[in-house]
């Protein structure tokens, strides 16, 4: 009984069980929905969101918020796209590299404001979110990149099936275990946690809280970089208004996953299963015949709800033991 | 915070205070009217239309019910929180106005039905941050996609626009001569915002809330309280922004003022509110409202287009936040030395 209890009191736990209701209620009523295939299709489908949730989560361990992420999607999609456009020549992995150093660049934007002169990350991203949009704009002129004008590997790679499954959802998979070895594996990962648990205790514990924070925003940026390239591929269209409010769905993973925003608390397993809940939601609204107008709604319920039970668990456990009012100012 | 050997070395302290004529010139809201001055001359050198009396009637309604929202959140920011979701509460409301209108609703009844909507969706987050204690950049992000959640499901890819002839009044209607209803309601509440934040025991009490919540508590401020109404206050703002901004389109749609969040916050921080709470004052938010308005009136001149614009306002947020941080940073280097 006491085992059950303590199972249950893990967040992981309780999301497997809301998935597995979740998947039951559809499945009573649409058979189809929990076949293997349809189900790889959904992890497909979610794999985005949770190689950038991933990247959100550190973020938001180290008490910071990156509202820039969908942003960074749209600027690094949009330039990828717009090489491919114009140069069809160039190799896919100089592309590749491309959106990830575009996307490193744009997290270090960010990462260096809230580093140095310490402005608060929600200020620095709301502010980056708009610039990185408007940039996207000035660079396509509001035109759209479409399908007919990328490349046939530009198109395909994440299309591309290797052992039963699409590169997109290997791609998922791959930043699952690194993420998973970064986290609980590295000092920077266990940094991350520092940071975020106790700033103070951390510092005292020889951690550049500062230069910690800047790296999560690089990570960030990064994965977004990549995933600006994954998304305009994948959905074949690049436009000014591409992943718009995704940042609101990598944030809902993680606080749905149990990550706490005051920070220092979170698992990669629960992101993981956080962006897989949101996933299944997404992909059986249009099965169960609901508008997906519905969904903004829902996942802001979610949001909330999520909220409500991670600030619950954390006033039990009581856990910051030197407080940072404890500081001589 | 990051460099403990920071906070304990010592504090400059001048040897005289500067005297209240020149504290006054060297303040923030000087600056502001300097460089609102400055703008509103570039404007007029670049249209020779810019300074017809009409035409500066209409640049302030692009701003006017941005800077509604701005005061009330410069009372949010002050008290140490944030709320992410009035440009929701905005698009609920006027979705709520549409139903209603639809129905048959007259004037007064919409009037009424945007201000509670606004004020119930302030309640809830009122609700969330101050009784349950969320952080509050979360509990109004959740709120900030319900709220238009919640429109987009009411009115999906429709539109609101049957509403009646006097309801034009609010939006589109003139007070005195070129002084719109919008620009008077907007100077009227300023007044009020002004005197409640600097003439009251509340304003006080949400200036000690956002500096030291927990001294403020030992002192008796019922913090809790203070944040309740101080996001009260919020959704009413977008209540009436929202009656404004629909009256003035004449229409509703899920999307309705997409992003307004940043201009709100924008204009507050650029009035020298702290972003970490406990300091700024209304003079400032209002002139820095006027700053927005007459910059984007410009840019618009000069044909940049509204997403172009967005970008400015991005930088100008980061920037004035960024800017006397980097001046004090080059200050305190000079002195060590």
């Amino acid at each position: 009984m006491n085992t059950i209890r303590s199972l249950l009191a893990r967040r992981e736990a309780l999301l497997v069980l809301a998935c597995l209701i979740l998947l039951v209620a559809i499945t009573a009523r649409f058979p189809a929905f929990s076949t293997p295939r349809n189900l790889a299709g959904v992890f497909n489908d979610t794999s985005i969101l949770i190689m950038m949730a991933l990247g959100q989560s550190a973020v938001i361990l180290t008490k910071s918020i990156d509202l820039s992420v969908a942003a960074n999607v749209a600027l690094t999609g949009m330039t990828v796209a717009m090489l491919n456009h114009l140069a069809p020549g160039l190799p896919l992995v100089v592309l590749i590299l491309v959106a990830l150093a575009m996307g490193m660049l744009l997290g270090a934007i960010n990462g260096f404001l809230v580093w140095w002169l310490d402005i608060p990350a929600i200020v620095v991203t709301l502010g980056t979110m708009t610039i990185f949009r408007g940039l996207a704009f000035v660079l396509s002129g509001g035109a759209w990149v479409n399908a007919h004008e990328m490349s046939r590997p530009f198109l395909e790679l994440p299309r591309t099936v290797l052992l039963g499954l699409p590169v997109l959802s290997w791609a998922g998979l791959l930043a699952i275990v690194l993420a998973a070895l970064l986290f609980t594996r590295t000092g920077l990962g266990r940094a991350f946690y520092a940071t975020g648990g106790n700033a103070v205790a951390a510092v005292y514990a020889g951690i550049d809280i500062g230069k910690t924070r800047f790296l999560a925003f690089v990570l960030s940026g990064t994965v977004a970089g990549l995933c600006g390239y994954l998304w305009v591929s994948r959905y074949a269209v690049a436009y000014v208004d591409v992943a718009s409010g995704f940042e609101l769905d990598t944030i809902a993973a993680c606080v749905i996953g149990g990550v706490s925003t005051i920070g220092g608390v979170g698992t990669v397993g629960g992101v993981v299963l956080g962006a897989l809940f949101l996933g299944i939601i997404k992909n059986a609204l249009p099965v169960i015949g609901i508008s997906p107008f519905w969904q903004m709604a829902i996942s802001g319920a979610i949001i909330i709800t999520a909220v409500v039970i991670n600030a619950r668990g954390e006033r039990v456990k009581g856990r910051i033991i030197l407080r940072r009012k404890e500081l001589p100012l | 915070m990051s460099d403990p050997s920071a906070a304990l070395s010592p504090r400059h302290i001048p040897d005289r205070l500067d005297g209240p004529f020149k504290r006054a010139l060297k303040s923030w809201e000087t600056l502001l009217l300097a460089v609102a001055i400055a703008i509103a001359i570039a404007n007029s050198l670049a249209s020779p239309y810019f300074l017809d009396p009409w035409n500066l009637s209409d640049a302030t309604f692009n701003f006017t019910e941005k800077a509604i929202l701005a005061l009330a959140m410069t009372f949010v920011i002050i008290s140490g929180e944030i709320d992410l979701s009035v440009a929701s509460i905005i698009a609920l409301a006027s979705t709520a106005m549409g139903a209603a209108a639809e129905a048959g609703a007259g004037t007064p009844l919409l009037l009424l039905t945007g201000l509670s909507v606004g004020l119930c969706c302030g309640l809830f987050n009122g609700f969330l941050v101050a009784r349950l204690g969320l952080p509050a950049i979360v509990a109004t992000i959740g709120t900030m996609s319900l709220y238009r959640g919640i429109a987009y499901v009411v009115l999906g890819d429709q539109v609101y626009k049957n509403y009646p002839a006097d309801f034009a009044v609010f939006g589109q209607g003139y007070a005195v001569w070129i002084f719109s209803n919008e620009f008077v309601t907007f100077l009227i509440l300023a007044l009020v915002a002004g005197v409640v934040l600097h003439r009251t025991v509340f304003g006080r009490q949400v200036y000690a809330v956002g500096n030291n919540a927990l001294a403020a508590s030992f002192s008796g401020v019922k913090v809790r309280r203070i944040k309740f109404i101080v996001f009260l206050m919020t959704g009413v703002a977008a209540g009436l922004a929202s009656v404004m901004l629909t009256s003035r389109l004449g229409s509703t749609r899920p999307s309705i003022a997409v992003g307004w969040e940043l201009d709100a916050v924008t204009m507050a921080v650029l009035g020298g509110v702290s972003i970490n709470g406990g300091s700024g004052n209304i003079l400032g938010v209002v002139i820095a409202a006027f700053v927005m308005g007459l910059v984007t009136f410009g840019l618009g001149l000069l044909n940049v287009p509204g997403i172009v614009m967005s970008i400015f306002m991005g930088l100008m947020l980061i920037l004035v936040i960024a800017l006397p941080l980097v001046a004090q940073r080059i200050n305190n280097h000079r002195r060590a030395r």
